[in-house]
């Protein structure tokens, strides 16, 4: 009975969540389309905690929910704010696509019945759950990410590296937002540190429960996001050049400590037994701040502008720019 | 086969079927962006759906990894195409 309940309600989320994600989509107004959006964010993270993914769920209502939207409501401020009437193309390519969606999709759930219908699959989880206590963590996913896969996540550092790069390439910094009023100010102060609190709680907590290094980084840049939204330029972000070391700290750190084990005679990224939990916090805790900055910078739109906080009399100046 | 796996299974598909044909469809930049992400979670939930293996177990950790991963290229994928389409639009107004 009880089974069937959560059968329904499984129903229940899975149509909502589509129908949010058709509402996003579909919608003409691209303001409107970015708040359903954030909405399906935070159904999506829901989603993952139903489904026994915790680390997911922190991570998605952080980044999925919260740093996207507040990247794409930033966009919007740079869009013309045209209503397009006709957001979508028309004619006999909108038929052919939707065709071919269909196609692509069905294709997609016939393998996935297929699978579904095997009887017992092999799963990695297995290896996973036997080999847990060498890794240095008692957390899977953390010692999936930081131990077993480290390569991937290595290399997903260094993704996020060239898409900081990128940014900073082609981009200037977005034009500052006034400050606050007192209210908001106020909300900052209490808001800021308690973020910074819980992101470094979450980074040591990932070793053993949900958390980690992801989530934690997410944290801090939802910090630095406050703060600009708060009025302050540089996002709280430090010098221009402790920015650009900051930002490679997190490959660095993870190809020093994979050098650094091959002198005891050990393969590249292959920690020894004892000591390996120590290590993959050391690189944790680099990936985090790497990741902090990286994501602030990407909101910010290009290198913050440090040093220029705003006078008192120049307040005026940015409120045009900002409107 | 678990329900539950398959009912968010089909619903990633439908995530992703339909991501896709706004990906393609829709004019503007972020519209596109904004299709390809819904896009992407559509994919993130077929992942999560195939690790849960019923409750009071544990799931799978691998796919979430995958999945936890995907999520911060995703938004630094997102990132980096705004900013493009920025500097395209302001190159473009000159």
């Amino acid at each position: 009975m009880l089974a069937y309940l959560w059968n329904l309600l499984d129903l229940v989320l899975a149509s909502l969540v589509v129908a949010l994600g058709w509402a996003a989509v579909a919608s003409t107004d691209l303001r409107r389309g970015v708040v359903l959006f954030i909405a399906f964010g935070l159904l999506l993270a829901i989603i993952w905690a139903r489904l026994n993914a915790p680390d997911l769920a922190l991570a998605e209502a952080a980044i999925g929910a919260g740093l996207s939207g507040a990247l794409l409501l930033a966009a919007l401020r740079d869009e013309p704010a045209t209503v397009d009437d006709i957001a979508y193309k028309q004619g006999p390519v909108s038929w052919a696509t939707g065709l071919l969606s269909l196609v692509v999709g069905g294709a997609f759930a016939w393998a996935l019945l297929h699978a579904h219908s095997a009887a017992d699959p092999m799963r990695l989880a297995d290896q996973v759950s036997t080999h847990l206590e060498q890794s240095g963590v008692s957390n899977p996913v953390t010692a999936v990410l930081l131990n077993y896969r480290a390569y991937d996540t290595l290399l997903e550092l260094a993704v996020l590296l060239a898409a900081v790069l990128g940014i900073i390439a082609v981009g200037q910094a977005r034009p500052a937002y006034r400050p606050a009023g007192p209210l908001f100010g106020a909300l900052v102060g209490w808001l800021v540190p308690l973020l910074i609190v819980t992101g470094g709680y979450l980074l040591w907590v990932g070793a053993h429960a949900p958390g980690g290094a992801f989530q934690a980084g997410a944290l801090l840049a939802g910090a630095a996001v406050m703060l600009r939204l708060g009025g302050n330029p540089g996002a709280g972000l430090p010098s221009a050049v402790t920015q650009r070391w900051l930002l490679v700290s997190g490959v660095g750190v993870f190809i020093a400590v994979g050098l650094i084990v091959t002198v005891d005679g050990h393969a590249f990224l292959q920690y020894p037994h004892n000591g390996s939990g120590m290590l993959i916090l050391l690189i944790e805790s680099a990936a985090t701040l790497a990741i902090a900055t990286t994501l602030a910078l990407a909101y910010i739109g290009g290198t913050a502008p440090v040093g220029q906080d705003v006078a008192p009399g120049e307040e005026f100046k940015n409120q045009g720019l900002s409107d | 086969m678990l329900a539950t796996g398959l009912i968010y299974n089909m619903a990633g598909v439908a995530l992703f079927a339909l991501g896709l044909r706004a990906a393609v469809l829709h004019r503007a930049l972020l519209g596109r962006v904004l299709a390809i992400n819904v896009c992407g979670a559509g994919v993130f939930m077929v992942f999560v759906a195939l690790a849960y293996q019923g409750p009071g177990q544990v799931a799978d950790a691998v796919p979430h990894a995958l999945v936890l991963t995907g999520i911060v290229v995703a938004v630094s994928a997102t990132a980096l195409a705004l900013a493009l389409g920025r500097s395209l639009r302001e190159s473009g107004d000159e």
